[in-house]
């Protein structure tokens, strides 16, 4: 019997390489994962690489350098289906703190000879250059996220990934708000669910890891962390995490910035 | 208005146990085969959980209570039902956040459906309070209606449910308002009166069914005096004029229905994080979600129910379309519905003043502040005072 079994790339952009860790961290899922898809591309797990066309794409990072903006449309023709992972790819990552600031300066301090960087002012999402089938978000992406996704991708149906906010993964888990019971500054409300609430399962505020949720009040919220402490300076900072390029994340981080 | 302190008629407590009467009751309970799940203190509130004795009570502690605030704080007592209620119900273990429906098997072309037999339990609540026991109810005839729900009903026929009377309201209770306590019942198998008098600590036990009464036959117990009963009563007294909010219910319905374009529901659409909080910590709140989940191989399907809550967007979403997009019509659609619909649709108000949806609000939401904004300024008020 021949092998009709779908192709799978893993790509890399702009990134730490830990959504593709993930992928390698799937422990009892991985094998499972390789009886139905054929790894053609990872080169975080193989040099043996098949060429496309592939079936499905994972693509990791953001798009910072000119060279990758022209990568990423090729990996868009190579691919059916194309699945961006994590918060670089879906936002622009910890890297786009670069869009605040202004990038040739940073190139005169860093780099000796900063005539040979190439790079771009921004960092940029995925899906501001292709078009995307779907984006699964976290930083890291969740592990049991990621095969539901390769698993619906494979049954050719909806993923069930959620947008809501991490209240939902608290409450359904028993957790106690820290907000509420402790007065501790939580991002959770306005992020999305999907880490199944991880720090505030160790009694630590959200940090947004997972990007903006579905509905995101930011005034509201953000005048309940100025009750509870929190300075205009440490707001921005909040904000200005993985997603700080996610466009609710980034308005908040905007409004409340000091005006020079 | 609702202004009794519970529906139960006074009577002479059946008995008095002490704290080696308590102890002894948590015993029988698990010998005949209850898991027993009480109050105990954990990551900073008195959340339920499953409890061995008497030891992993809350002992000596309360909480303080307000708008997004909620603080354990150390009594000058040992008490151990000093307290409100806490951020969980015990809807947690009657409509479980998570339900596996059933599973499915593909083999050679066919598939084999396995339904999930009922599992968990036979429970035993201990410190049920009069909210929460209205609670139970409501929900009773929300599950085991028309099309009993397996899961609930399984759980529910079997929880023995010992009530505690609140004696320690917190800032954001309403009970009496919405007339579910402070005093429970009916529907409890035993409930109990916490008495502390100087060394004295006992607490009143009322029966409420026969199994009720075949426990407490096997514990060991005195008969309760008048002198017993005047204490018991002094405590659900104290507690009754001891409510931090209070809810006019008089015509909420035809007030709620009456104000669908109200400018207030703007009002606190601007506050509302749509974040959920108050429907999962709503100890009346029954919405869920139906997912189906495969593995890898397509091979295994399930059927998972979860709870979900009418501000998701998901929630609303009806044949590809949205129908409830905006935060406004969402918390219109909650507030409306538990407080006025809700009578329509179960013959009963879906709130029992509990404050858990004031409390747990991150941005501190109050239902009792926004019913009364939309009665003072409502088109044409029945009042005549607008």
């Amino acid at each position: 019997m021949t092998s009709v079994k779908p192709t799978l790339a893993v790509w890399k952009f702009a990134s730490c390489d830990g959504c593709q860790l993930t992928v390698l961290n799937l422990e009892d899922d991985l094998l499972p994962l390789a009886g139905e898809i054929d790894i053609a591309h990872f080169l975080e797990a193989t040099r043996a690489t098949v060429s496309g066309p592939y079936d499905l794409s994972l693509v990791e990072g953001s798009i910072t350098t000119p060279h990758d903006a022209e990568r990423i449309r090729e990996v868009r023709a190579a691919s059916r289906t194309l699945i961006t992972i994590g918060a670089c790819a879906t936002s622009g990552g910890i890297q786009a703190l670069r869009n605040f600031a202004n990038v040739e300066e940073f190139l005169q301090i860093v780099y000796a000879r900063p005539e040979y960087i190439s790079t771009l002012a921004n960092s940029t999402a995925i899906a501001e250059h292709v078009p995307v089938d779907f984006e699964l978000r976290g930083c890291p992406i969740d592990k049991g996220q990621l095969v539901e996704v390769v698993t619906a991708f494979l049954a050719h149906r909806r993923p069930n990934i959620r947008n809501h906010s991490v209240c939902v993964e608290c409450k359904k888990r028993g957790t106690v708000c820290v907000t509420v019971a402790h007065g501790t500054p939580c991002l959770g409300p306005v992020t999305q669910a999907g880490c199944g609430a991880l720090c505030p399962s160790y009694a630590r505020g959200c940090y947004g890891c997972f990007g903006p949720a579905e509905t995101v009040n930011s005034p509201s919220l953000t005048s309940r962390f100025k009750e509870l402490g929190v300075s205009e300076a440490d707001l921005v900072r909040s904000f200005r995490t993985f997603n700080a390029n996610a466009p609710a994340f980034r308005e908040i981080s905007e409004a409340h910035e000091p005006r020079t | 208005m609702h202004r009794s302190f519970g529906r139960k008629e006074k009577k002479l407590p059946e008995a008095v146990i002490d704290l080696e009467g308590l102890q002894a009751l948590l015993d029988s309970l698990t010998i005949r085969g209850y898991t027993v799940l009480g109050p105990t203190v954990r990551d900073g509130a008195i959340v339920y959980d499953e409890i061995a004795g008497v030891n992993d009570l809350p002992a000596g502690w309360t909480d303080e209570q307000d708008a997004a605030t909620y603080r354990l704080t150390r009594r000058d007592d040992s008490a151990l039902f000093g307290y409100a209620v806490g951020p969980h119900s015990w809807k947690k273990y009657l409509f479980p956040p998570q339900t596996l429906l059933w599973k499915a098997r593909r083999s050679s072309g066919a598939f084999e459906v396995e339904e999930a037999a009922p599992q968990g339990g036979p429970y035993a609540f201990l410190g049920v309070r009069g909210c929460e026991l209205a609670a139970i109810h409501i929900q009773d005839r929300v599950f085991l209606g028309e099309h009993p729900d397996p899961t609930y009903a399984d759980r529910r026929s079997n929880a023995f449910i010992i009530a505690v009377n609140c004696s320690t309201p917190a800032g954001t209770c309403f009970c009496v308002s919405m007339g579910t306590g402070p005093r429970a019942g009916p529907g409890f198998d035993l409930s109990l009166t916490e008495i502390l008098e100087g060394d004295r600590h006992a607490f009143t036990v009322d029966v409420g069914s026969e199994r009720g009464e075949e426990l407490l036959s096997a514990l060991p117990h005195m008969p309760a005096t008048t002198e017993d009963e005047r204490s018991a009563e002094a405590v659900i007294e104290r507690a009754a004029g001891a409510m931090g909010r209070s809810m006019d219910t008089d015509g909420i319905k035809e007030l709620l229905y009456g104000n669908r374009e109200h400018p207030r529901w703007d009002d606190v659409a601007q506050r509302c994080l749509s974040c959920t909080n108050c429907t999962l910590v709503c100890p009346t709140c029954f919405c869920s979600t139906v997912e189906d989940t495969t593995d890898l191989t397509g091979d295994n399907a399930e059927r998972w129910r979860s709870w979900d809550s009418c501000f998701t967007l998901d929630f609303s979403e009806l044949g590809g379309n949205n129908v409830r997009t905006t935060t406004r019509g969402r918390y219109r659609q909650w507030m409306t519905h538990k407080l006025a619909s809700w009578i329509d649709q179960f013959d009963t108000s879906g709130c029992v003043g509990c404050g858990r949806c004031i409390t747990w609000c991150p941005v501190g939401i109050d239902i009792t502040e926004e019913v009364a904004a939309i009665r003072e300024t409502q088109e044409g008020s029945r009042h005549g005072d607008t």
